[in-house]
């Protein structure tokens, strides 16, 4: 649990006191490790990359008012990305509701957008349920964020109330088993499709389906793609791996998609950032879209030939179980052999001399890192760098903010992955700009024994920005230069946290092996030119075909 | 907007709890879709509330919505209605100032005409009861603006589904 006290959930704080393993023991089972944040949205990002290391609930907390407006950016961000997070937060005393009260605001009306439900339990009899309800809100079918909005006299009131066993919610059931008929046609149009493609997205993720995925894949000789938000859904090193498609997706996979005779989208939202401009998306493709959540059928895509609302990892298995025998002996190596040219990497950038790139970099440090190791990113071209260039191998080994793109996110999210996984190294891959956004959590990995690297591609500008502007805006560089500070190596000494910076591909690999090994957490600068594009690129508007490429 | 832009019913049961309805009016501001009236009352099981929204939208977007207000974890269910399918009938109060009193026969025919009721009536005004389907009402009240109109309240349509009987079973009844 992350998160920071304040006046109005104090008395949930003096609880936690006497909780046995409260502060600098390791997660046990009994005990509530709490881990105070610098920064509500930092509890939150953390409870967040807890929970998408663990596939378990990361539960945040922050105090009413200010602590509690601060989490709203990391609920957000947890409800774009469907991860499950439960925020405690507390609430003036329930008679001074409604009153404009020191510290009051209308914490459950403005997270109502931005979860799955909320609670605001009124009666200490309430609370064991709405604590349970969250927790089982939260983690099953979309899983995405849950506030309670604690009052504070009701967190004082003491009773002896029964845990209850289970919840209720008539409405809200699992999900429907995948259904027959549509299984058998969708098997049909699989057998009889000549060039598939299959589509993962962060649905695959979520229902912890990689393996069926994989399966399935294997068996019908079909590529993967993935959306960003899918990215390392299906292993990027697979002969049959196609890599992230879209905005930034590799050139070679989006001009492939539009060829696939039938695409097999599992778990993706078809978000603008991967179809492109949607109108251009596949026009002479059957789409198959498998979704646990009935909302994102036709939401983006209307034009869908079939749908099938389900767990992923459930109809993944059905599909594979009804194309087994019609797969018997086929083979689809020509298309196979199509895809695999496809997936061959773009050939390395080399760094101009005076720096080293980004690209450069990113893939240098996926040479060093175990496949294991846990990466999370910032936002700007950094990430983009990592959609491209930064294989992801293993399962829930790669976070990153997708549907928000929150700066800020990538560090706290390590912290909190690494609390998850203390057993890997965990390593941000950040910006200058983004990092600044969350740097006080070095605070957090020192003094809580936290250790993870983050390695800033400094390029001493809002990077992506700055690119935007280069391409569409005629070179107007507005706002976006962020000069020579901090110094990084001095602000992380200055935390108690390790600094290095780094010009070379040697310097790199020693700094990264040193803080692999080291007990506290290091911040890596590597300088890069304040020129670098994220290249190729899907311009806004355009289709997957028409990306630009220098 | 596209062509199958139509007035549209969405009907929904739901747990009669507390932020339901914020949440489901939430909802369509955040998909900027105009609630054009929004009816809620308790239905025939206790602890559930029947709510009927009539919007302007095209097929698509009402799919769309329909599926959001089906995902809340507090719905129960929610079903698309029209006049093909369903009943639909809405309330409206209306007042009057007529004027001169040499037209008060007249406005009586036309309430006549409308089946209405007057509820309310005073030297200078008369509050007239109206129901039946939205575009009676609208047309009672286009009516009315000839008679003085002064003030409107409509309820907003209710609707339930209609059983499909062919015109010899009601023939029956
Ligand atoms: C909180 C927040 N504010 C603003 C933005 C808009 N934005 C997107 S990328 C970017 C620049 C990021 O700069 P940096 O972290 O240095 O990464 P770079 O692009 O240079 O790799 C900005 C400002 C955002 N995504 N999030």
């Amino acid at each position: 649990m992350f998160g920071i006290p304040g006046g109005a959930n104090m008395p949930i704080y003096d609880a936690l006191y006497d909780q046995q393993s409260f502060q600098y023991t390791p997660l046990n089972e009994r005990g509530i490790r709490h881990i105070l944040a610098r920064h509500e949205q930092s509890a939150a990002h953390m409870a967040d990359g807890y929970a998408r290391a663990s596939g378990k609930v990361g539960v945040c907390m922050g105090t009413s008012g200010p602590g509690a407006t601060n989490l709203m950016t990391g609920l957000a961000t947890a409800y774009m990305d469907s991860s499950p997070v439960v925020a405690i937060t507390g609430q003036v005393p329930s008679s001074v509701i409604g009153t404009d009260g020191f510290q009051e605001t209308d914490v459950v009306g403005m997270a109502t957008s931005i979860t799955k439900y909320t609670f605001q339990p009124l009666r200490v009899e309430d609370v064991p349920y709405s604590v349970k309800a969250a927790f089982y809100l939260a983690a099953t079918r979309r899983p995405q964020p849950v506030l309670v909005d604690l009052p504070k006299d009701v967190q004082q009131m003491e009773d002896d109330i029964e845990f209850p066993q289970s919840v209720d919610f008539p409405n809200y059931g699992p999900l429907p088993e995948p259904d027959p008929t549509i299984l058998k046609t969708i098997a049909r149009m699989i057998l009889e499709s000549q060039h598939p493609v299959i589509l993962g997205g962060g649905g695959v993720k979520a229902a912890n389906a990689y393996l069926e995925l994989r399966a399935l894949a294997e068996l019908l000789f079909a590529p993967v793609a993935t959306s960003f938000m899918g990215k390392g859904a299906f292993p990027e090193n697979h002969p049959l791996s196609l890599g992230c498609m879209g905005m930034h997706g590799s050139e070679r996979t989006n001009k492939l998609i539009p060829e696939c005779d039938v695409l097999l989208v599992v778990g993706s939202r078809l978000s603008d950032r991967t179809t492109g401009k949607i109108e251009k998306f596949c026009p002479n493709t059957k789409i198959i879209h498998i979704d646990a959540d009935k909302a994102e059928i036709g939401k983006n895509f209307k034009p869908l030939v079939l749908s099938l609302v389900a767990d992923a990892k459930k109809a993944l298995v059905a599909i594979t179980k009804e194309v087994e025998a019609g797969m018997l002996g086929r083979h689809r190596e020509a298309w196979v052999k199509k895809a695999q040219e496809v997936s061959v990497a773009t050939p390395a950038l080399d760094g101009n001399g005076t720096y080293l790139s980004g690209v450069e970099t990113v893939k240098m440090l996926r040479r060093i890192l175990p496949p294991k190791a846990i990466v999370t990113t910032e936002v700007g071209q950094h990430q983009m760098w990592c959609e491209q260039h930064f294989q992801v191998i293993e399962p829930r080994t790669f976070f990153s903010s997708g549907g928000l793109g929150t700066m800020g996110f990538g560090f706290p999210a390590a912290i909190g992955a690494k609390i998850a996984r203390p057993d890997v190294p965990v390593f941000d891959i950040a910006g200058d700009g983004s990092f600044a956004m969350t740097e006080n959590s070095l605070a957090t990995s020192v003094e809580e024994d936290i250790p993870v690297t983050v390695v800033i591609l400094n390029n001493r500008m809002l990077g992506m920005v700055a690119q935007w502007q280069r391409h569409f805006y005629n070179s107007r560089y507005s706002a976006v230069r962020l000069g020579n500070s901090p110094d990084f190596v001095k602000l992380a000494e200055a935390y108690g946290a390790e600094g290095a910076r780094v010009e070379t591909i040697p310097e790199l690999e020693t700094a990264v092996g040193r803080a692999m090994r080291s007990h506290v957490t290091t911040v890596i600068e590597v300088p890069i030119s304040p020129e670098e594009n994220v290249l190729p690129m899907l311009p806004p508007g355009a289709g997957l075909k028409e990306m630009i490429v220098g | 907007m596209s062509q199958d832009a139509q007035l549209r019913i969405i009907s929904a049961l739901v747990e009669n709890k507390p932020g339901v309805l914020f949440r489901i009016s939430n909802l369509f501001r955040r998909k900027s879709f105009n609630i054009q009236s929004i009816a809620a009352g308790p239905s025939e099981t206790a602890g559930l509330t029947r709510i009927t929204i009539t919007m302007f939208s095209t097929y698509a977007q009402a799919d769309q919505v329909m599926k959001n207000v089906d995902n809340l974890v507090d719905v129960r269910g929610v079903e698309p209605f029209d006049a093909s399918n369903a009943s639909v009938r809405e309330l409206a109060l209306v007042k009057l100032s007529p004027g001169a009193p040499s037209t008060r026969p007249e406005i009586m025919n036309c309430i006549e005409t409308f089946r209405g009721n007057v509820v309310d009536i005073s030297p200078e005004t008369l509050t007239v009861e109206v129901s039946g389907d939205p575009d009676k009402i609208n047309a009672f009240i286009s009516m009315a603006r000839n008679y003085g109109l002064k003030e409107v309240a409509r309820t907003g349509a209710v609707a339930l589904t209609r059983a499909m009987t062919t015109n010899e079973e009601i023939a029956k009844w």
